[in-house]
């Protein structure tokens, strides 16, 4: 036995060859949501076809939502049709939609592990780039086009290659104040945002082993970022007691059964992989972006590079992203004006993350010129940050505390920039227009560096802000 | 499910430059609230085309010399960013029909193969010469021969390649996979049934 995990789902979940190659690989668990899945629904109806497996079919809307206004009819019409079509679309063919009213609703990357639907050794698919998210449990997930989650829905099934396996470890024990999100973006910044294409990302070594499946999560989701379809971690005991009494969860005398079948699909010890890459995780300090695109990325003490000094492939792209950004090269990132800082998405939205710098900013204000909102990742993670009074910590401080969205991690909702204001995010994308205004300007970092942006109005060192040791 | 077998597309060329170029800047964010793709053609590069209207400058987009091109070229990683299809749909409703890069972003790629809309590599010295080609001669016919690999404008022929699985899918007809996957239907219900989660 020498295969990896992602040889070994790969394996149970192979239907057939198809006549150009690929594999006819069965998807156990379809998330869709309200964006890339109307359009599916449509294909479908065209083709006479209906959803195969329903039951393994989970709804959630959070990219349009509104985070304060959240009653319906949405004063955005296009926003109000897109969940009336989700609603309308799951009911007729009996697929689940954890629903605005349901208290359950949320970012579809944390309502699925939430809810204990995302389990080791499965495959799961969403018309959504940040799919990966799920592979922290040692599933293999796929972000897909709306034409494959067209397939999924009337098959269950995707026509796709399988991927080389790249093993990442990190090594060793974060310094205080560093955290998942200065691991990826370390790691993008290191492999750069092609770095993966062809492969899945496999993450391992101590400093995984030691973080939390809310970590996993964080890094995990940004595979993508880094060019990798699909990243994940091999499942263990955190893993299983993460998931342990989660509604979806197997129970019981089945939950024990499923331990055993999750354990057996992590990679063995001598496993082959295509490439192997070590990092040491002393030398990760907190990462920001100064670019526009996620490989674009510095510690805080670093300056702003030169495009002089930037390899030649590379050199447009600083160029371009300087002038967007309106950054000199050669220029501290430290000290750099910011308007809004946001705190939350699929990346960083969860409850650590709002736990975490609610510890440190108990107490602070945030700066007058910065707006300042937090939007949990979902209703649960809404409703569990406001019994454990985190929700009144964030108010005090002047942080908007708002409902369960992606918000302005994309500005398909109200939340958007406006102008070329700059934002301070510990969201996953800065590309240009990414936040809802063309030219506004997102830097991304971990919610602790977030929480200190707001609370000096610059992009600062947390360590030093909150006097983290 | 017959699909017409794409072995070759011809059309005008337009040159859009740039790395990286990612699926927010093909269609931004704000453009994609829609239930269906019908309409997403003219928000295509919405904001590079006004950004550069505001600088007194015309986006190739925007140029009337270039207006009908059913061919675009660009530079390396292609389409990177979001696995949203709307980014290769706003394209075809535009009116593009195939792609030339020197690179492209892996989903991006498997969207617009399903699409019939064919991504072909060039380098990027090639990639450039065309666009001269094109520049000097908005009106001249750049042809991609997808089973020789070439494309050819102006009597000048340049290397072109793509991976021999999409080239496979675009000209046998069997781009969109959806009919060899609902063939496979008994297998599937086979396969369901050995993975005790899919019962739940
Ligand atoms: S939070 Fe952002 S990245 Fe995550 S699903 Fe929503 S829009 Fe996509």
């Amino acid at each position: 036995m020498s295969q990896t995990l992602l040889d070994k789902v790969w394996e149970a979940h192979t239907v057939r060859t198809l006549p150009n190659g690929s594999t006819q690989l069965l998807i156990g668990t379809h998330l869709i949501h309200e964006v890339t899945s109307p359009q599916a629904f449509g294909m479908l109806r065209d083709l006479g076809l209906k959803v195969l497996y329903p039951g393994r079919t989970f709804a959630t809307v959070d990219h349009i939502v509104p985070t304060d206004e959240r009653e319906e009819p949405f004063s955005d019409s296009l926003a109000d049709d897109m969940i009336k079509a989700l609603r309308k679309n799951c009911a007729e063919s009996g697929v689940k939609f954890f629903d605005l009213p349901s208290g359950q609703q949320g970012i579809v990357h944390i309502v699925g592990p939430e809810q204990g639907i995302t389990q080791p050794g499965t495959t799961i698919a969403c018309g959504d780039s940040h799919t990966s998210t799920h592979g922290a449990f040692g599933a293999i997930a796929f972000g897909i086009g709306t034409s494959q989650v067209r397939d999924v829905l009337a098959t269950q099934t995707m026509a796709i290659r399988k991927p080389k396996v790249r093993r990442i470890n990190v090594n060793g024990k974060l310094s205080p104040g560093v955290y998942a999100k200065d691991v990826i973006l370390h790691i993008i910044r290191q492999l750069g945002v092609n770095g993966g294409l062809g492969y899945a990302y496999e993450y391992g070594g101590t400093t995984f082993d030691a973080f939390t499946q809310e970590e996993r999560m964080t890094v995990c989701n940004m595979s993508i970022e880094g060019g990798a379809r699909v990243g994940y971690v091999n499942p263990d005991e955190t893993t299983f007691a993460y998931l342990k009494g989660r509604p979806y969860a197997p129970k019981g005398a089945e939950w024990d059964a499923a331990v055993a079948r999750w354990k057996s699909f992590a990679s063995d010890p001598d496993a082959a992989y295509d490439d192997i890459i070590t990092y040491n995780a002393e030398d990760i300090a907190p990462t920001v972006t100064w670019g526009i695109n996620p490989g674009q990325a510095i510690f805080i003490g670093e300056n702003v590079p030169l495009p002089a000094n930037v390899p030649e492939k590379d050199r447009a792209t600083a160029e371009e992203a300087l002038a967007h950004m309106l950054l000199k090269g050669g220029q501290p990132i430290k000290g750099t004006k910011v308007d809004v800082a946001f705190l939350g998405s699929c990346t960083n939205g969860r409850l650590s993350d709002l736990t975490e710098v609610a510890k440190h900013i108990k107490g602070r204000k945030v700066h007058s010129g910065v707006k300042a909102i937090v939007v949990p990742g979902s209703q649960g993670v809404a409703a569990l940050a406001e019994s454990m009074g985190l929700a009144a910590i964030f108010k005090d401080a002047g942080f908007e505390w708002r409902g369960a969205g992606c918000s302005m991690c994309l500005g398909m909702n109200p939340d958007k920039l406006v102008g070329d204001q700059l934002c301070a995010s510990s969201s996953n994308r800065n590309f240009k227009g990414r936040q809802g205004s063309p030219t506004g300007r997102t830097v991304l970092m971990s919610p602790l560096m977030v929480a200190a942006a707001a609370v000096t109005g610059e992009i600062s060192d947390a360590r030093e802000v909150f006097e983290v040791k | 499910m017959a699909l017409e077998k794409i072995t070759q597309v011809t059309g005008r060329g337009v040159f859009v430059p740039g790395d990286d170029i990612d699926t927010d800047r093909i269609i931004p964010a704000r453009f994609m609230k829609c239930v269906t793709f019908d309409g997403l053609g003219e928000f295509t590069f919405a904001d590079a085309r006004s950004a550069t209207k505001e600088e007194g400058k015309t986006h190739p987009l925007d140029d009337t010399r270039f207006a009908g091109a059913s061919i675009l070229l660009s530079g390396s990683n292609f389409g990177c960013g979001s696995s949203r299809e709307h980014a290769p749909q706003a394209l075809y409703r535009f009116g593009f029909r195939a792609i030339i890069a020197e690179s492209f972003a892996e989903i991006f790629f498997g969207n617009s193969t399903t699409l019939g809309m064919p991504c072909v590599v060039m380098t990027s010295d090639d990639i450039r010469a065309l666009a001269g080609i094109i520049e000097s001669d908005p009106a001249a016919l750049v042809t991609i021969d997808l089973l020789e690999g070439k494309v050819s404008a102006a009597d000048m022929d340049f290397a072109a390649s793509l991976p021999d699985h999409a080239k496979e899918a675009l000209v046998s007809g069997r781009w969109d996979a959806i009919a060899d996957l609902l063939e496979g239907l008994d297998d599937v219900r086979a396969r369901a049934a050995t993975l005790p989660y899919m019962a739940a």
